[in-house]
């Protein structure tokens, strides 16, 4: 991870000195509330139902063990006892006392932590793919431009005061696991094209650059990005973004929250319109000040800590995730419980001997993304003395434990299974993503918890669920989709009727490509489908259901994909991409002639 | 009263307190009578660009709102006393855009004049983008205030304030 400098650390205690002196005013009387509200979300602070929540900034989803020890440290001595890791790679503290936050910021300091800008119409926390670093399939790490991102979007002097809130996500590996499509700009690690044979050269040449994808989010309007640049050299990142950024500060509507964000600009003006006026901006910042420079590149990616590996021939003889037959005869490997976990949670990795494991925060009868401080502290032991103590969080709520010695994985398995976070479900439908909700979010129409916890009980058969194969479900409480319904396989959508809640159900959302080269969860190069869907909003499949009936319409719409897919090889979305939704939505309420009898009896 | 925070020091404006000898005449009228100078005095100026009427009378105040376009004022920037950006609420942050490109851009060099909901906790970064005076709205405590303009002592991102980014200078 990336370690401050004395200037890195001492801008985080200036802000910190800066949000204690405005909570001493605000708390006298001297600042309003409504003067205090937008610099206490800039620090993450929210009013919420019950209580304030603190949502911490996990820059780009990386975390050390010091630092989730802190953490634990905090739940316990400002909270209840707990956090909740959203899906934006941060965590959420749901019942700190406004008084204390300072303290808490501070705590957060002392660890090269905070929570600037993790709420607000600014800039939000840098978000990117969690395998970072370890992918096989990686171009850029992009890591190291997420933290160029933080520091160019710290305090930035001209976009504190946005439209509306602006997220920016990097991926730099083929398989787009940082939903790029889907973010107000997502950046794209690419080639130049026609550079490919020329090889990777550590001194960042022209040739890697970014796709810049804009306009793509997801909330009451869901759109997919759309390519504003196919490249853009490396060096002319920052002031691209100022660019589109200044576009969208000065034009962005300001008359309507639900217009405001750029997607809406972009789709408005056109995207060529858009592309134009960027550009034209641009000319005027280009070759800047702010250009990047190897220099600076390489600064940032020395003071990222790096694992000491160990050489292949001292690790071990451990069995090789990748080749199953030589696994030998112990049947642990090759089925029960370990070989289910290994099959779900465990990830290639481009180190030979090593590999990534995803600890599940998706226990079922476990609000999705939520740890106690004892599992924090825990988990950070895990971290220590498996992975060279760090880890990741995962937009899907769950944490990596990134660099682990595959000779290691069984003793891991028993440690996390004895720590509950060795659910063997990484990929498939139970390990779904859900917003806190109604129970604890003061925007949501529905709860969400509840039902995923319906969802996961009906589904807690292994075998049928690993049969039924990838597939992400995903449940929001309200349209501002913290939940990331729009982009689930399966969406539930929590809706408010006339004061009752009721949820809307929607197929074939999709968060990102899997990329040309992918390689399974499994561990097998053969998982390659011929058509996999692009990244793509679900469709509604009609008329919303009471909180009691969604098990029985995921169970339906299961069960039309089961007979309708060509082989175990075509995923659910995959499935929906290629026949439409009409018998998905036809078996779930049945034809206008004949409207199924089972459905009126489970509503009965 | 309001209080005008300039070059780093605070001047009480208001009223017929005309008789300070350090503000000036258009700075006297204060808060309120500012936007009616604009309005009557100026025309709006906006509005007499955007219908490309009346030339500018020599040492006016052009008065920006947000949705302004800067470029549209070029030719009048080397004639007038002060250019004032107004923030009807300041969690619209257009102005700050707005007075980077006269800055940076347009080459404006003379007074930049924040003006509206301006309270301490924007001064830092409006600097940042170039204003160098602030008219604080009439609540604040201008004595306070000015210890905003050292809330950080340092700062990542290139601004008119410090044109090179800090990676330039690590």
């Amino acid at each position: 991870m990336y370690l401050y400098d004395p200037i890195d650390q001492r801008i985080v205690d200036e802000r910190v000195a800066q949000f204690l002196d405005q909570t001493r005013r605000y708390l006298a009387g001297k600042l309003s509330e409504d003067d205090f509200r937008p610099l206490r979300l800039q620090n993450g602070l929210y009013i919420q139902r019950y209580a304030p929540m603190l949502r911490v900034a996990i820059p780009y989803g990386i975390l050390s063990s010091t630092q989730l020890r802190k953490l634990a440290h905090i739940a316990r001595k400002y909270d209840r006892g707990y956090g909740h890791f959203s899906t934006r790679q941060n965590l959420q503290f749901n019942w700190p006392k406004l008084e204390e936050v300072p303290a808490i910021l501070a705590e957060l300091a002392s660890v090269q932590m905070h929570a600037i800008q993790t709420s607000g119409n600014c800039i939000r926390n840098i978000t990117t793919d969690h395998f970072a670093g370890v992918a096989r399939d990686e171009l850029v790490d992009s890591f190291v431009w997420c933290e160029l991102l933080r520091q160019w979007s710290a305090i930035h002097p001209e976009f504190a005061y946005l439209p509306r809130k602006f997220k920016i996500a990097v991926n730099g590996a083929e398989a787009d696991r940082a939903a790029t499509f889907l973010h107000d700009i997502g950046l794209q690690a690419v080639r130049k094209s026609g550079s490919e044979n020329l090889g990777s050269d550590p001194n960042f040449p022209d040739f890697i650059g970014f796709r810049v994808i804009v306009g793509g989010g997801m909330g009451r309007t869901p759109m997919i990005g759309q390519a504003i640049r196919e490249f853009l050299p490396w060096r002319h990142l920052l002031t691209y973004l100022e660019a589109i950024l200044r576009v969208y500060n000065r034009h962005g509507r300001r008359d309507n929250k639900y217009k405001a964000r750029i997607k809406i600009l972009v789709r408005e003006r056109g995207i060529e319109a858009f592309r134009e006026e960027v550009e034209a901006e641009w000319e005027h910042l280009r070759d800047g000040p702010s250009t990047l420079t190897v220099e600076e590149v390489r600064r940032v990616e020395s003071r990222f800590t790096r694992p000491a590996y160990e050489k292949p021939e001292k690790l071990g003889s451990g069995p090789n995730l990748l080749h199953a037959k030589e696994f030998g005869p112990d049947p642990n490997f090759l089925a029960g419980p370990f070989a289910a976990w290994r099959k779900r949670n465990v990830h290639p990795h481009k180190e030979p001997g090593y590999a990534a494991v995803t600890l599940s925060l998706k226990k079922t009868g476990v609000p999705p993304g939520d740890v106690t401080d004892a599992q924090m502290d825990a988990i950070a032991d895990l971290a220590d003395r498996y992975s060279f103590g760090e880890l990741r969080v995962t937009h899907e709520q769950n944490l990596v434990l990134a660099d682990v010695r595959e000779a290691r994985l069984e003793a891991l398995w028993r440690e996390a299974k004895a720590l509950s976070l060795a659910t063997p479900n990484i990929g498939l439908l139970t390990n779904i993503i859900a917003c806190p909700g109604g129970d604890f979010c003061a925007l949501a129409n529905a709860k969400s918890i509840p039902v995923a916890e319906a969802i996961q009980r009906l589904f807690d058969d292994l075998d049928y669920l690993h049969d039924i194969g990838e597939l992400d479900l995903n449940i929001s409480g309200c349209i501002n989709s913290c939940g990331h319904h729009h982009v689930g396989h399966i969406g539930v959508l929590g809706v408010d009727k006339q004061g009752a809640e009721f949820y809307q159900v929607t197929i074939g959302g999709n968060q990102g490509n899997r990329g040309q080269g992918r390689i399974s969860a499994a561990g097998k190069n053969s998982a390659l489908t011929p058509i996999s869907a692009p990244a793509s909003v679900g469709k509604v499949i009609g008329p919303a259901f009471a909180q009691h009936e969604v098990p029985w319409v995921v169970e339906r719409l299961i069960e039309t994909y089961l007979q309708l897919r060509e082989s175990e090889e075509e995923r659910f979305v995959d499935c929906v991409h290629r026949m439409g939704i009409e018998p998905f939505k036809e078996n779930v309420y049945g034809s206008a002639d004949s409207p199924r009898q089972d459905r009126e009896a489970a509503l009965a | 009263m309001a209080a005008l925070i300039r070059r780093g020091r605070i001047e009480r404006l208001r009223s017929p307190d005309a008789s300070r000898a350090d503000a000036s005449r258009a700075d006297a009228r204060g808060a309120d009578a500012c936007e009616a100078d604009a309005c009557d005095g100026n025309a709006r100026l906006a509005d007499t660009a955007a219908a490309g009427a009346a030339e500018v009378a020599a040492g006016a105040v052009l008065r920006l709102e947000p949705a302004d376009d800067p470029a549209a004022f070029v030719h009048r920037l080397g004639a007038v006393s002060r250019v004032e950006v107004n923030f009807p609420s300041f969690t619209d942050g257009r102005g700050y855009s707005i007075a980077r490109l006269l800055r940076e851009r347009h080459g404006y060099d003379g007074e930049l004049r924040a003006v509206g909901d301006v309270q301490r906790d924007h001064l830092f970064n409006l600097a940042r983008c170039g204003f160098d005076a602030f008219l604080l709205r009439k609540d604040e405590d201008a004595d306070e205030a000015l210890a905003a303009f050292d809330d950080f002592s340092e700062t990542y991102q290139a601004s008119v304030e410090e044109p090179q980014p800090l990676f330039r200078r690590r």
